[in-house]
């Protein structure tokens, strides 16, 4: 196997570049995308038989929810990257994914909360999923505030690629929180390996902006990496060159 | 459309105040996500070429 794409990887110089080419496209695609789901699910799709029209707000809830989860499960993963294989661009990667996946869980719980009122009648209970859900989002926000507090990076770096790594634990808790315990929050609307109990003129705008959040979300991570490495790397000579040929 | 009217469109029988706060919320933590991000890097971009151009002028 050829494992050059792993070496180029690790270069904040590569990874710049490369991100200087696609983060905008992006983040224009998934915008797209984002508002043909959005505009489709809140004006076209038929309303729900049972909720009625709270059901709209699923087009963004079900979207932030899985980025929230998504963008946890990759800063684990380079977490345990950063700790084995001491990767530059590891770290750098966690503690810009850090802030997109707070707005996703954010997001999350605001949108559950306002769809539970019409719902259940109320706008929080505390139940396996609400709360691990809040628990998914005060790690993010640990993640945050160690990078904020910390001035040495090299530990900075350690300990928040540590809490990444283990917080992880708890995604498989979000997962099956609505079966293992019972839970107002109602279990998957979607399983990989069913055919969706929606109609396809609910569930496609579903699909297309939750297709957009992740789009949007990958390029708004490649800006805040670009960010972060030429913070890190600003002493360096091809940094001093990009900034300098940069029009700004 | 899943609605008669405009006025209809809004209202969502009584669930408009719920669904589109929830919309207007969203658009802005993500738009304020994409600003800010584009701003911070715009702005130390114009921080570092102001120190590189001292050093040079040194």
């Amino acid at each position: 196997m050829n494992w050059t794409w792993f070496h180029k990887l690790g270069s904040p110089k590569w990874f710049y570049q490369w991100a200087s080419k696609w983060a905008t496209k992006c983040v224009l695609a998934g915008l797209a995308l984002l508002l043909i789901g959005i505009i489709w699910g809140l004006v076209f799709a038929p309303a729900d038989y049972q909720q009625g029209n709270s059901f709209r707000i699923i087009y963004i809830h079900v979207p932030v929810a899985m980025l929230a989860q998504s963008c946890y499960l990759a800063m684990g993963i380079a977490g345990f990257v950063a700790l084995i294989w001491q990767m530059k661009l590891a770290p750098v990667f966690i503690k810009s994914v850090a802030v997109v996946g707070a707005i996703m869980a954010f997001i999350a719980l605001l949108s559950g909360a306002i769809w539970g009122k019409p719902t259940w009648g109320t706008w929080w209970v505390w139940d396996a999923r609400l709360t691990s859900v809040l628990v998914l989002f005060l790690l993010y926000m640990g993640v945050i505030a160690i990078q904020n507090a910390l001035d040495d990076q090299v530990f900075a770096d350690k300990a928040v690629a540590v809490v990444s790594l283990v917080g992880v634990i708890n995604l498989p808790i979000i997962k099956y929180s609505v079966e293992w315990w019972n839970t107002l929050h109602q279990p998957a609307t979607f399983k990989l390996t069913e055919k969706p109990a929606m109609p396809a003129e609910m569930w496609l705008p579903l699909l297309f902006s939750a297709l957009g959040l992740y789009l949007f979300a990958a390029g708004i991570s490649m800006w805040r990496m670009q960010l972060e490495i030429l913070q890190r790397e600003r002493k360096s000579k091809w940094v001093k060159q990009e900034v300098m040929a940069d029009g700004i | 459309m899943a609605f008669d009217s405009l006025a209809d469109m809004i209202q969502m029988g009584t669930h408009g105040v719920y669904v589109w706060s929830t919309y207007g919320i969203s658009v802005m933590a993500l738009g304020g996500l994409c600003l800010g991000t584009l701003r911070a890097r715009a702005q130390l971009k114009r921080q570092l070429k102001k120190r590189y151009q001292r050093e040079l002028s040194r």
